[in-house]
């Protein structure tokens, strides 16, 4: 079997500016975070993201990598909004197109069976179908007759997902209870990258948890990177949970340009391996601070 | 047990009983409820008279019973995994009945969560469509608005997000087939769109709220019973659910204040 071990350079270097890119996960969960810093990193720019978006999308509008943002929506979880993603759109700085997100699923459902769309009842009569004057509707060719949405074809250049686990082979294991899309996100793509909290013999991935866990099979994978912490600060349960005091800074940092400009400069100027030490002693700092306060309420109390 | 008055009743405990009148009458379908009444107004109506509803735990699976607000997950029994592939599976198969809350909503039911002002370069960017426009053309869906005013009950929205009747009529047959938008409910009162040309009408206002109260915190004209009844009450038994199992920290009433 080949060894499809790669790193986060080389996959990198092998994107090019205004490909079309999707991007694995779902909201603020399991999102391949490091592959994303990478991009940041970059020189690549004028990108159509594909995304059941989180902060993938917000922190790429920051760093002015995006020409178009494809998605249904994008959402932090425990914060609604993303505020990168807010502003890119209000400034008017980026394309949208903005679909159902059942439509978005079977976008890529149509990619990866390369069929041109997908007929769906989603979408008819909202404004998904006059925001987006692209979208067509189908008439059924049997004796129902029914006009229904034509979804088409997201066709990738790219795909990126984070796993679990993964052997060098490119077989991927998602132990969280919820796999989203990842499997779709690849099938669209040309170029299929999985980045891996570890990467661990084949034969203990089925140690790692039952049959249903291995849902990535090594056709749908060109490149596997192991990237620990690769998900950060999106939730990669059962390896960790979202890093809700990280993502907080996130939010509060955007809303000030000299609080942002710090924020890239400690956190995504740098490598990844600075990026988990720097995201490490920011945790360290919340919990002094906490501690801290707590005490200084506790003796108040006292006094 | 200590015992109630009405008055010891508040707003929220109207608004989560409003809210498990949603489900009334439903069998085995999935409940999906966005918001802190709605998420009581599922558990009520499992508990209560609608005992075959699925819940889900908000993540991937289905659970037995009805867990409380909060509840930790160790705790949780679980039926059934529920992906949110398999999600989409039950919103097209129709066995579904859904709270989603809207920032905007208006006479004809159209919902809007995705933005606000001109769609290029809108005043507010939202969260996005969702699931939106599939949800309401494929099952039933009602509305949970917490902060009823002029700002959230607009005449026309700025994104059709989820479908109201005008526009389902207009897309034609295969949008009109299996919609229905079953109720609104906000922090004064309920409503629906029982009425000849599929407007809104006001159904009840909650204990304490007039209906000229609603007209002036209602930026459209809304269709007006001459009589119009107050939301019922909670039964002993509901208001015991509410106050000793599935919400004792109260966080109903931090939603809805009054």
């Amino acid at each position: 079997m080949a060894d499809k071990r790669t790193t986060l350079d080389e996959f990198v270097a092998s994107l090019s500016s205004g490909m079309t890119i999707g991007i694995g996960g779902w909201g603020s969960r399991r999102k391949p975070m490091a592959a994303v810093r990478a991009i940041l990193r970059s020189d690549l720019t004028d990108l159509t993201v594909v995304s059941y978006g989180g902060p993938d999308v917000g922190l790429l509008c920051a760093a002015g990598k995006v020409a178009k943002a494809v998605y249904g929506f994008v959402t932090l979880d425990s914060i609604p909004t993303d505020p990168h993603f807010k502003a890119a759109r209000q400034s008017g700085a980026i394309e949208a197109m903005e679909v159902d997100e059942g439509m978005f699923y079977l976008g890529l459902l149509a990619a990866s069976q390369r069929v041109p769309f997908l007929p769906t009842r989603s979408g008819l009569g909202s404004d998904v179908m006059t925001v987006n004057p692209s979208l067509r509707t189908v008439r059924s060719p049997y004796d129902d007759g029914e006009e229904l949405v034509a979804m088409p074809a997201l066709r990738l250049d790219a795909a990126v997902i984070h796993v679990n686990r993964a052997d060098v082979a490119g077989s991927g294991q998602i132990l969280g209870p919820d796999p989203f899309f990842d499997e779709l996100f690849l099938g669209a793509a040309d170029r299929r990258f999985m980045t891996t909290e570890r990467i661990v013999a084949t034969e203990e991935l089925a140690a790692g948890g039952p049959i249903q866990t291995m849902c990535i099979s090594r056709l749908l994978t060109d490149g596997v990177i192991e990237t620990p912490g690769g998900a950060h600060f999106t939730a990669c349960v059962p390896d960790y949970g979202r890093d809700e005091g990280f993502q907080k800074e996130y939010v509060a940092a955007a809303g000030d340009p000299d609080a942002w400009a710090a924020f890239v400069e400690r956190f995504l100027a740098v490598d990844e391996a600075d990026y988990q030490a720097a995201t490490g002693e920011a945790a360290d700092e919340r919990a002094a601070a906490k501690a801290a306060a707590k005490a200084a309420a506790a003796s108040k109390e006292g006094a | 047990m200590t015992s109630t008055t009405a008055t010891d009743i508040t707003r929220a405990d109207y608004c989560a009983v409003a809210c498990a009148e949603v489900f009334r009458g439903d069998g085995e379908v999935m409940a999906s409820a966005f918001g802190t009444a709605p998420a009581l107004g599922a558990r009520l109506a499992r508990l209560t008279f609608a005992p075959d509803l699925v819940l889900t735990d908000g993540d991937a699976a289905l659970v037995d019973g009805a867990p409380p607000l909060g509840a930790p997950p160790a705790s949780l029994v679980f039926e059934s995994h529920m992906p949110y592939r398999r999600v989409f599976d039950v919103v097209w198969s129709g066995r579904r009945n859904l709270i989603m809350m809207a920032s905007q909503i208006d006479r004809t039911g159209n919902q809007n969560i995705s933005a606000i002002g001109p769609w290029d370069q809108p005043k507010a960017q939202l969260v996005g469509v969702r699931g939106a426009p599939g949800n309401t053309v494929n099952h039933t869906t009602s509305y949970w608005v917490p902060n009823h005013s002029t700002r959230s009950f607009v005449e026309q929205v700025d994104v059709v997000s989820g479908v109201g009747y005008a526009r389902a009529a207009a897309a034609g047959p295969s949008a009109t087939k299996f919609h229905d938008i079953r109720f609104v409910i906000s922090n004064l009162g309920v409503f629906d769109f029982a009425t000849p040309d599929r407007v809104m009408r006001l159904v009840s206002v909650h204990p304490g709220v007039s209906v000229d109260d609603i007209v002036a915190a209602t930026g459209f004209e809304l269709v007006i019973p001459d009589m119009v009844p107050d939301t019922r009450p909670p039964t002993a038994e509901e208001l015991a659910l509410l106050r000793d199992v599935l919400d004792p920290r109260g966080m109903r009433d931090r939603e809805v204040t009054a």
